[in-house]
C-alpha cells in the first residue's frame, strides 16, 4: 500500500466518520427514551425539570446540540457524561485498552486455531480429522459467542472451576500498572505472575469471541487451501520434488490466506461488537461493558463518544485489512 | 463430598506439570489462585459503580449503589435494618417549636479517612453542595429548602424557606452524604473519583473501574469495628455469571439472582441464603383515561387478579401481597385497608357497565420484560385472569427508559407495570409522588386525590400527617385508582460460615454481615 493511496484512505476516513456521527447523534434523540425523563427527582416541580434540561443542554434544538457537539469533537472533547459527571474521553481511554487486549488475545486465537484447523483438514483430506474440522465448523457457527461464552462459564467456571469467571484481575492482587495495557505492561516488566493472571482472565471471553471466528476462518482456509492445491504452481512444486507439508505451508497457504484476510478482517468488526455482550457476561472491565451501562442509562454523551470510538476501530482494522490484504497479493497492490 | 478439583488443585498440579515441561510455572500459579481468606469478604454485586461521587451524579439516585456508598460514606443520619432511623454522623437532630428552624448536632470523635476529623463545616458544606440546583443534584427539590446555616460548637442551626416534612427522613437516604469539604476541594471533581474520602466503616483501597472496587476497613471508625479487614465489591452485572461466581468460590456472597438459583443453591451444602422483603412494590399505574374514567372497570381489573396465586406460582412464594402502596414495614401502612380477591365481584362490576367475557372491554397494558423479576410473565397471567371476567388486555412492552419519558409526559397507556422503591417507608415518597396530580411521577391524577394529599406536603404534625396519608390510601383502594400487586423479596445466598442480616432498604452492606 502506498503512502499516497493511505493518505487518501486515511481522507475518506473523516466522511465516514462524520456519517456514522451524524447518524448516532440524531437517533439517539428521537429514539424513546428521554435521559431527562430518568433522573426527574419525585418532587421535583416543571421549573426543576426545565432546570435539568438547560443543564445537560437538551432544551436547544437538535442541530444546535449537534453544532455544538460536533465543535467540542473536533477539539477532542467528547463531553461529560450524564450518569458518571466524568469526562467521556477520559472514561473511553480508561477502558479501551481492556477491550483492545482482549479483541487481540480472540483474534489471535482465532487465527491461529482456524488456519491451523483449516490446514489440518485439507492435509487429512477424507479422513476423520477433516471430519472433525467440518463439525467444529458447524456447531462454531451456528452458536453466536454469547451462548459460547455462558457454556463455558457453566463448564470451566462452576463444573470444573478451574478459570475465573469474571474480571480482569484477582482483586486481592496488587498491581499498580502505569498504563490501562495491562497484559503488554506485565509482559514488558516481566510480571509473569500478572500475565498468567491476566490469561486466566482472558482466555474464556476470549475463546468465546473466538470460536465463532475460527469456525468461519477453518472453512474458507479449508476451501480455498483445497483448490489452491490444484492450481499449476502446486504442481510444479510437485515436480520440484517439495514434501507434502513444505507445498501446503509454504507454496498454497500463502495464496489460500487471500479469503481469510478479507474474512478476518470483516469478521473482526463483529468480533469488536460481541465485546458488548461477552464483556457484560463476563463483568470484563472494556468498553463493551461501559456501553452496556450507558445504553441503559441513557447517557447519550457516553454513547456517542462509544459508538464514535467503535466507528475509528473500524475504520482503523479496515485499513489494517487492506495493508495486509496488499501484502499478500501483488496483483490488488495500488499506487 | 464434592469430587470436583477446585482452582486451586489446578493449578497446583498445571504448575507442576509446567515446571516439568519447563514452562515458566509462574504463567499458571499465579496470586488467583490463593484461597479465599477468612478476613477478606468478596460480594459479586449486581451493579457497576460508575461514580464515587455520592450527592450530584445522575446515578447518586440509583439505590442499586446505595451499599457502597454506605460502606465507604456516611449519611447525616442512619437507618437500621427495620427502617427505623438512627444516629449517623449527626447524633441530635429536629425542629424548633413552629418548624422554622431545624438542630443538628454532629458527632464527635468521627474521621476522615485522611485521619483528620470530621467537622460542622464539612456537614453544612455537604448540605449547601446538595441544595445548589447549579450541581444538578436531583434531590435538590429537598436540599434547597434549607439554607443560612450557623455554626455554634458541633451544634449547626439553619432556616427553613419551605417546611418538608421527610427531611430528616430523607437525611438517612439517597444523596444525603457528608464529603469532606477540604478533600473535595483540592481534588476537584476528576481528582475525587481516583481518590475518594468518607469517613464511613470502610476505605477505598483500589477502583478498577467496570470491574471492582477493594475497601479496607478503617481503623478510627467511629461505629462498631468492621468484621472484615477487607470487603472486595466485584461487579458483576449478569445473574448468570453471579450463580457461577458465587458457585464457583469466586464470591461470599451475592444478591439479585432468579428465584430458581436461589432455591437450588441454598438447598446446597456450602451455602446459606436470606429472602427477606424490601422496600420495593410492584405496582399497576391507572391513567385517567378511557375506559378507565369507568369505576366500575378499575374495580373489576382489581378485584379479578390473584396476587397470591402470582406470588406462589411466578415468583415461588417469594413476595407479599398488598393492597395499598405502603408495604407492612412503611410508617402509612394500615392493615385495615384490603381489597379482596373476587372474579365474581368483578364480573358484576363489569356488567353494571356492560361488559362481559362476550363483549369485554378493552384496553392496552404496558410493561417492561425483564426489568424485574418475572415482570411480563406478572402481566400475561394478569391479563389472563381479566380475560376470564370480560377485560381484554393488550400487552405492549418498553424499555424502562420509555416509561419514564412517557409517564413525564402524562402519557402512560390506561394501564401500566412499575415498580416503585421507598426505602424511607414515607408515604410521602409512595402515596404521594405516585397520586399527587402536580408530580411528575403520578399517572392517575384528580383533583378528589389532590385534596387529600395536597394539604399533608405542609403538614407539621406527623401523626396528622400519617393519618391523612391513610385516609388517601383507602379513598385510592376504594375508588380503584392504582392496582398495588406485591412486595418484592430480595434474594441473597452466602457461603457457609457468614452471618447476613438483611436491610428493608434492599441494602447489602458489609457492615451487616460477620463471621457466623
Amino acid at each position: 500500500m502506498s503512502l499516497a493511496y493511505f493518505l487518501r484512505r486515511l481522507l475518506l476516513a473523516v466522511p465516514t466518520l462524520l456519517g456514522v456521527a451524524v447518524i448516532v447523534f440524531v437517533l439517539l434523540r428521537v429514539v424513546p427514551g428521554d435521559p431527562i425523563s430518568m433522573m426527574i427527582p419525585p418532587g421535583a416541580s416543571a421549573a426543576d425539570i426545565e432546570n435539568l434540561r438547560s443543564l445537560y443542554g437538551f432544551d436547544k434544538s437538535i442541530p444546535q446540540q449537534f453544532a455544538l457537539w460536533i465543535g467540542d469533537v473536533m477539539r477532542g472533547d467528547l463531553g461529560v457524561s450524564i450518569s458518571q459527571r466524568q469526562d467521556v474521553m477520559r472514561l473511553v481511554a480508561s477502558r479501551l485498552p481492556a477491550t483492545l487486549e482482549l479483541c487481540l488475545v480472540a483474534i489471535v486465537l482465532a487465527v491461529a486455531s482456524g488456519v491451523a484447523l483449516g490446514v489440518a483438514a485439507v492435509y487429512w483430506r477424507r479422513r476423520w480429522p477433516e471430519a472433525i474440522v467440518d463439525g467444529f465448523s458447524g456447531v462454531g457457527l451456528a452458536i453466536p459467542d454469547f451462548l459460547w461464552g455462558l457454556l463455558f462459564i457453566l463448564i470451566l467456571g462452576v463444573l470444573i472451576p478451574i478459570l475465573p469467571v469474571s474480571g480482569r484481575l484477582d482483586p486481592r492482587l496488587e498491581f499498580d500498572a502505569a498504563t490501562p495495557f495491562y497484559l503488554f505492561e506485565a509482559l514488558i516488566t516481566g510480571r509473569l505472575d500478572i500475565v498468567g493472571e491476566l490469561l486466566q482472565h482472558l482466555i474464556l471471553p476470549a475463546l468465546a469471541l473466538a470460536l465463532p471466528l475460527a469456525a468461519a476462518l477453518a472453512r474458507v482456509i479449508k476451501t480455498s487451501l483445497a483448490e489452491a492445491m490444484n492450481q499449476d504452481y502446486v504442481m510444479l512444486a510437485r515436480v520440484k520434488g517439495y514434501s507434502r507439508s513444505r507445498i501446503l505451508w509454504r507454496v498454497a497457504l500463502r495464496n489460500a490466506l487471500i479469503p481469510a484476510v478479507t474474512l478476518t478482517g470483516v469478521q473482526f468488526t463483529f468480533l469488536v461488537g460481541g465485546t458488548v455482550l461477552i464483556e457484560t457476561i463476563f463483568a470484563y472491565p472494556g468498553i463493551g461493558n461501559l456501553a452496556i451501562h450507558a445504553v441503559v442509562q441513557r447517557d447519550l454523551p457516553l454513547i456517542q463518544g462509544l459508538v464514535l470510538t467503535f466507528a475509528v476501530l473500524f475504520v482503523a482494522i479496515n485499513l489494517l485489512v487492506d495493508a495486509t490484504y496488499s501484502m499478500l497479493n501483488p496483483r490488488v497492490r495500488v499506487r | 463430598m464434592d469430587i470436583r478439583p477446585s482452582r486451586r488443585d489446578f493449578f497446583r498440579t498445571a504448575g507442576t506439570l509446567a515446571a516439568a515441561a519447563g514452562l515458566p510455572a509462574s504463567l499458571l500459579t499465579s496470586a488467583s489462585a490463593i484461597a479465599a481468606d477468612a478476613k477478606v469478604l468478596t460480594i459479586a454485586y449486581h451493579t457497576a459503580l460508575p461514580s464515587w461521587d455520592p450527592t450530584v451524579t445522575a446515578v447518586a439516585v440509583n439505590p442499586t449503589v446505595q451499599s457502597i456508598y454506605k460502606s465507604v460514606f456516611d449519611t447525616y443520619i442512619d437507618q437500621n435494618p427495620d427502617l427505623s432511623f438512627r444516629p449517623g454522623l449527626l447524633t441530635k437532630w429536629g425542629w424548633n417549636a413552629d418548624r422554622t428552624k431545624i438542630e443538628l448536632e454532629v458527632r464527635k470523635g468521627a474521621f476522615w479517612h485522611d485521619g483528620s476529623p470530621v467537622t460542622p463545616e464539612d456537614v453544612v458544606w455537604s448540605l449547601e453542595r446538595a441544595g445548589d440546583p447549579k450541581t444538578g443534584n436531583p434531590i435538590q427539590f429537598v436540599w434547597g429548602k434549607i439554607g443560612n446555616f450557623k455554626v455554634d460548637g458541633q451544634k449547626i442551626t439553619a432556616d427553613v424557606k419551605e417546611f418538608e416534612p421527610t427531611l430528616f427522613k430523607w437525611m438517612a437516604f439517597l444523596t444525603a452524604y457528608v464529603l469532606p469539604k477540604k478533600a473535595y476541594t483540592a481534588a476537584g471533581a476528576q481528582g475525587w473519583e481516583d481518590k475518594p474520602i468518607g469517613s464511613g466503616p470502610y476505605m477505598v483501597d483500589k477502583l478498577e473501574k467496570g470491574a471492582y472496587v477493594r475497601l479496607k476497613a478503617f481503623p478510627k471508625y467511629w461505629g462498631p469495628k468492621p468484621a472484615f479487614e477487607t470487603v472486595i465489591f466485584k461487579f458483576v452485572t449478569d445473574p448468570t455469571a453471579r450463580v457461577a461466581e458465587i458457585e464457583s468460590g469466586g464470591s461470599d456472597l451475592t444478591l439479585e439472582i432468579p428465584y430458581e438459583e436461589y432455591n437450588r443453591l441454598t438447598k446446597r451444602k456450602g451455602f446459606g441464603g436470606s429472602a427477606a422483603p424490601v422496600s420495593d412494590v410492584g405496582m399497576i399505574f391507572i391513567s385517567n383515561k378511557e375506559p378507565m374514567l369507568d369505576e366500575n372497570v378499575r374495580l373489576a381489573m382489581i378485584h379479578a387478579v390473584d396476587k397470591k396465586a402470582i406470588v406462589d406460582k411466578l415468583l415461588l412464594g417469594y413476595g407479599v401481597p398488598i393492597d395499598t402502596l405502603q408495604a407492612p414495614q412503611y410508617a402509612a401502612f394500615d392493615k385495615s385497608i384490603t381489597v379482596k380477591y373476587d372474579p365474581n365481584a368483578a364480573k358484576a362490576l363489569l356488567a353494571k357497565s356492560g361488559y362481559s367475557t362476550t363483549k369485554p372491554v378493552k384496553f392496552t397494558i404496558q410493561t417492561t420484560r425483564g426489568y424485574k423479576p418475572k415482570d411480563y410473565e406478572m402481566i400475561q397471567a394478569i391479563v389472563g385472569m381479566w380475560r376470564k371476567v370480560g377485560i381484554e388486555a393488550n400487552i405492549e412492552t418498553y424499555e424502562i427508559a420509555k416509561h419514564f419519558e412517557l409517564r413525564a409526559r402524562h402519557e402512560l397507556a390506561p394501564a401500566a407495570f412499575y415498580n416503585w422503591g421507598n426505602a424511607i417507608g414515607d408515604p410521602a415518597t409512595s402515596t404521594g409522588f405516585s397520586m399527587f396530580s402536580h408530580s411528575p411521577h403520578s399517572a392517575w391524577r384528580t383533583e378528589d386525590v389532590d385534596k387529600l394529599i395536597g394539604p399533608l406536603w405542609g403538614e407539621k404534625d406527623e401523626a396528622k400527617r400519617i393519618a391523612g396519608y391513610q385516609v388517601a390510601d383507602r379513598y385510592i383502594a376504594e375508588h380503584g385508582l392504582v392496582l398495588p400487586l406485591l412486595q418484592y423479596v430480595q434474594p441473597v445466598v452466602y457461603r457457609k460460615g457468614l452471618k447476613f442480616t438483611p436491610h428493608i432498604a434492599g441494602f447489602v452492606l458489609p457492615q451487616n454481615v460477620t463471621p457466623a
